[in-house]
């Protein structure tokens, strides 16, 4: 029995990465190198979740419902999670998702707008699947206010409550705050999780410091592969956990060959901490608008970190892709 | 038109009361009477004190003195208004529902009112159906639009717990909408709730995919007089900048300030409501005169 439930997110979070366009071949790879390699959970998604194909965060190269039985298909022992925000997808989208053999449901709101989650939440436990709710931007709330957060959550049949850094600006410490507020805070039947982003480079001290503080559900991208600089990579955090002594399930070896020989010649682009990336992280700006703010920029001849900072500014939340061209055009429109 | 046409608005929360002061701009319609549950009431307070017929009593009030009224604004609830439509109905009046409970045909005041003129029962859709369909029409008024796509950014203090927790009832109306009222062949909906303060404006942006090679100065002159439209009767309606053509897509950018009458500026997403349902009310007793005087 592992210590801890490790998360897979290369097909979800990774999706913004390749900008939707991963192949059926693709996520059986994927899925049946990791399912073998031990990670027990695999999320499936488009990267803002299911129903998130559209002009604002872009649109699916195959629909995320044949990427999700054909991941059911290709793993033996894992288990498939799906991402929903509400407001972009909805309940039916988490029916079909059962339907097809996902079992492990993760709601994602803002980490101040739990209320609009509780009828999704309690759908999911209807339908059988685990559910998982995801509390983004934790950065732009208390540990108080998160755990009041999380309470909404719990009550509404979570069964598992992540502390999600969606902009990697946490400080190892405030993920300790955080982290700690919903251990003592939930009831001890309800699981603590954290999802990192590596944009100040600290997606594996940050979990390191959330797995201290009582997480016992912990995020990865194979190869970091995910928004902005990336993710915790897996295999980094299967190796370091494992040093520490921490039973992931996973084989530190075989994840190895998960990230140089499946994941790593799918990438588009190897994750770094670029000037854009970086200014994620500082600026506590949502990861997954990095590429939609370089492609606006290119077209409206505008830095990408200027239209990242703008949105940092302006406050923006999780899903407000379609600012970016908005406030790229302005940018523009300014310097003419 | 010499005499104002009088109305009831039924429920004194927030959008009732917001409601109570457009109506009273207004040429047309002249509100008469404010029913609510709570005496104490800050709406009703405010009623009495505009001299407007005051009650407590539910629908009943309205229903018993239907010479007092001809439209009956529901600011209450979709359960609410499930419960008291039959009654408006049966006693001869017209309900304009602001409610989620969608009983009869959604209208959106520059786009598909005149034909819904006898309707005895219309509502108004969503707050980003109002924002955002006018814009989908106005494209698919010039191009064919196989797919059109709204995303409504709104201030998470202008979101009530009825919002909240049906927010896919919102996705689902909204994406109905702009496929059967603004023209494209499918539609699809988001909405995003930002918490920051001060409270942002309402903003949507409106995607539309058109041939590549529809005729742009064509949309952008459609688009422009649609605003003009609507900003006719909702002042805080703008476009921010000028429509944003990428190969087969355009993509409208638009902000909504409310008028601060009783609700703040802020929320544009519930004025545009409010304004809407006073227009309705002014378009349908125009197009009510104008059959009335040619039968």
């Amino acid at each position: 029995m592992a210590d801890l439930t490790l998360v897979d997110s290369t097909l979800r979070d990774g999706s913004h990465a390749k900008r939707h366009r991963l192949r059926v071949e693709d996520v059986v790879a994927v899925a049946t190198a990791l399912d073998r390699a031990g990670v027990p959970v695999i999320e499936i998604s488009h990267g803002d979740g299911l129903g998130g194909a559209s002009f604002t965060y872009g649109f699916s190269l195959r629909d995320e419902l044949d990427l999700i039985a054909a991941a059911v298909e290709a793993v033996a022992r894992a288990r498939i999670a799906v991402l929903l925000l509400p407001g972009i997808g909805v309940k039916d989208d988490l029916a079909r998702a059962r339907e097809l053999g996902a079992s492990v449901a993760r709601v994602a709101t803002h980490c101040t707008e739990a209320d609009i989650a509780p009828s999704h939440l309690g759908l999911a436990r209807e339908l059988g699947y685990e559910a998982v709710g995801f509390l983004m931007m934790a950065h732009m709330n208390t540990p108080a206010g998160l755990l009041e957060q999380a309470r909404i959550m719990e009550d509404a049949g979570a069964q598992v409550v992540y502390v999600t850094d969606s902009a990697g600006a946490l400080m190892p410490e405030e993920v300790t705050a955080r982290v700690s507020a919903l251990r003592e805070g939930l009831s001890p039947q309800t699981a603590v999780g954290f999802h990192g982003h590596e944009n100040l480079s600290l997606a594996i001290a940050n979990t390191l410091a959330a797995v201290d503080a009582g997480a016992t559900w912990v995020d990865g991208c194979t190869c970091g592969m995910g928004a902005g600089a990336g993710n915790a990579p897996t295999e980094v955090l299967v190796a370091v956990l494992g040093k520490r002594g921490v039973d992931t399930g996973a084989d530190t070896f075989a994840m190895l060959d998960v990230a140089d020989d499946v994941v790593r010649p799918l990438m588009d682009r190897p994750q770094v901490v670029d000037r854009a990336s970086l200014l994620l992280g500082y600026a506590g700006v949502y990861s997954s608008f990095l590429l939609h703010a370089q492609r606006a920029g290119e077209r409206f001849g505008v830095p990408a970190q200027d239209i990242l900072v703008e949105a940092g500014r302006r406050k923006a939340v999780g899903g407000q892709e379609d600012l970016l061209i908005d406030i790229a055009a302005e940018l523009a429109g300014a310097r003419a | 038109m010499s005499e104002k046409v009088p109305c009831a608005i039924l429920g004194s929360g927030n959008i009732g009361t917001d409601l109570m002061y457009k109506l009273q701009r207004s040429d047309v319609l002249e509100p008469r009477v404010m029913v609510g549950i709570d005496p104490d009431s800050d709406g009703l307070r405010r009623a009495r004190a505009e001299g407007l017929d005051v009650s407590a009593d539910g629908v009943r009030h309205i229903v018993e003195h239907p010479e007092d009224c001809r439209f009956v604004f529901e600011a209450t609830s979709a359960g609410a208004h499930r419960a008291n439509a039959p009654l408006i109905a049966q006693a001869g009046l017209q309900s304009i529902d602001l409610t989620p409970a969608k009983l009869g045909p959604g209208v959106v005041p520059p786009v598909n009112l005149d034909e819904h003129w006898d309707a005895p029962d219309v509502n108004l859709i969503t707050c980003g159906g109002q924002a955002t369909i006018p814009m989908v029409a106005a494209v698919a008024a010039v191009t064919p639009v196989p797919y059109a796509e709204i995303v409504a950014t709104i201030a998470s203090r202008s979101a009530g717990p009825g919002t909240r927790q049906s927010i896919d009832e919102f996705t689902r109306t909204t994406a109905r909408g702009i496929e059967q009222i603004g023209g494209a062949q499918r539609g699809k909906a988001i909405i995003i709730l930002n918490p920051a303060e001060p409270p942002l404006l309402m903003r949507d942006t409106v995607f539309c995919r058109i041939d590549p090679d529809a005729d742009r100065d064509a949309i952008r002159a459609s688009v422009h007089a649609m605003r003009e439209r609507v900003a006719e009767y909702v002042p805080g309606y703008r476009l921010r900048g000028e429509p944003d053509f990428d190969g087969d897509r355009v993509a409208i950018f638009l902000e909504v300030e409310g008028a601060a009458d009783y609700l703040p500026s802020y929320a544009g997403n519930l004025d545009i409501m409010t304004a809407a349902a006073v227009r309705v009310g002014e378009e349908l007793a125009r197009l009510r005169a104008r059959v009335e005087a040619t039968a």
